[in-house]
């Protein structure tokens, strides 16, 4: 009788305090596996037991490391700094590192995918090249002219926040990969590469904005921009890609009258 | 899934990197004016296009007075040559422009992308000639005409 009490007590202790709960969660992965499955790509379904705490990486991992080690993504610094594992989530282009599995209400499946627009290469492993050639075109570095200064390179605070949001950026593809023009035929520079020729352009101390402005000013640069605000809604770094995008197309205009 | 069947096709695993390869930069002004064009034009439409609407269907007799011959004196006037001259062309190079903009977003292929814009281009050209010759041409009574085709103020 007491023994039994006790355990009740302790049961309820332990749920109250430090015990997370659990749940069992369900993900609709879209694979792509031509080694075994042939050409066509399909849907699996993996359960596992989450925490309230766990990320969808968490149960991506769960599923790799416990269920079905076939299963591909990529991941490497896990806390949302490197960009590798943007994904479709729920039709939404996520961070799976970023994305806490009580966020998605796990009553139902959840859907994930690889991001949309660029060639899957295997299960939600996508091939980035095609981002990255644009991202190389608007040369994404430091340009000046003139000698070397004998000491750092000036700027004021004001000047600094002039394209503080767009030094955000991770290269994860969320946001390129979530635009309806890029998806189209992948000639779109896209709003990642915008946002980081944005970055340098607005730097007081760089002196490459027209040769950036004018790589962009493209049939398929800034003006392929339709504002329908996908990129922003995806960026896992809060920036406002669409504004910088404007920002890009304003400064043009300013500079062809 | 189609955009995943397309994303496969492109993505020959036998020779990656070879097929999505960005294509060769297309560089200039021209998107740059057409952009601006489409905020400038889309301004003066809408005073040319409410003017319209009120000259023909509110102001004096309403919508009443509109007939063969409303238009007819309407375009007697070189004012209204110019303002309907004007709303057709601003009116069809703005529509025309939206269009392939349409195009260019939605049709995946080169193939598809030229055969919409030449219908597109086709019927803007033949609206606009058409169009301009009628405001510039425009004759209520035509001579030598049979009188029964004609609208009554020509027997007078």
């Amino acid at each position: 009788m007491t023994a039994t009490l006790d355990q009740a007590t302790g049961a309820q202790e332990g749920s109250a305090l430090g015990v997370v709960p659990s749940f069992d969660v369900t993900l609709r992965v879209r694979r792509f596996t031509p080694e075994t499955h042939g050409e066509e790509a399909y849907w699996q379904e993996y359960t596992v037991t989450a925490h309230g705490t766990d990320r969808l990486l968490d149960a991506l991992h769960k599923i790799k490391w416990e269920l079905d080690g076939s299963v591909t993504f990529r991941r490497s610094c896990a806390h949302g700094v490197c960009g590798s594992d943007a994904m479709r989530i729920n039709g939404r282009n996520r961070l799976a590192c970023k994305t806490l599995l009580k966020d998605l209400n796990p009553d139902k499946p959840i859907t994930v995918e690889p991001i949309k627009g660029l060639p899957v290469i295997k299960d939600l492993v996508v091939d980035m090249e095609p981002f990255f050639a644009s991202y190389r075109e608007i040369m994404p570095f430091l340009i000046t002219t003139g000698n070397e200064p004998t000491k750092e390179r000036l700027q004021s605070a004001e000047q600094r926040e002039r394209f503080d949001d767009t030094t955000k950026c991770i290269l994860c593809a969320a946001c390129t990969s979530s635009c309806p023009v890029f998806w189209t035929d992948g000639q779109y520079f896209g709003p990642a590469a915008i946002v980081n020729a944005h970055r340098f352009i607005f730097d007081s101390r760089d002196e490459g904005a027209t040769q950036r402005l004018e790589i962009l000013n493209d049939k398929e640069g800034v003006w392929r921009c339709r504002t329908t605000f996908n990129c922003t809604e995806a960026c896992p770094r809060g920036i406002e890609v669409t504004k910088a995008i404007q920002e890009v197309k304003r400064a043009m205009i300013r500079r062809a009258f | 899934m189609s955009t995943q069947a397309r994303a496969e096709a492109r993505s020959p695993i036998e020779e990656p990197g070879a097929s999505y390869q960005r294509k060769r930069t297309t560089r200039g002004n021209f998107e740059l004016y057409s952009w601006v064009f489409m905020r400038a034009s889309g301004v003066v439409l809408v005073l040319l296009i409410f003017g319209h609407l009120f000259v023909n269907l509110v102001a004096g007799e309403g919508i009443k007075a509109v007939d063969f011959g409303f238009v007819a004196g309407k375009w007697a006037s070189p004012f209204w040559q110019i303002w309907d001259l004007l709303m057709l062309w601003l009116a069809m190079i703005h529509g025309t422009n939206g269009v392939r903009t349409i195009i260019n977003d939605y049709a995946e292929r080169d193939g598809t992308r030229l055969v919409l814009k030449l219908a597109l281009y086709t019927a803007f050209v033949v609206v606009v000639v058409l169009g301009t010759l009628v405001i510039f041409t425009f004759d209520p009574c035509p001579p030598n005409s049979p009188a029964n085709l004609l609208p009554s103020f020509c027997t007078a």
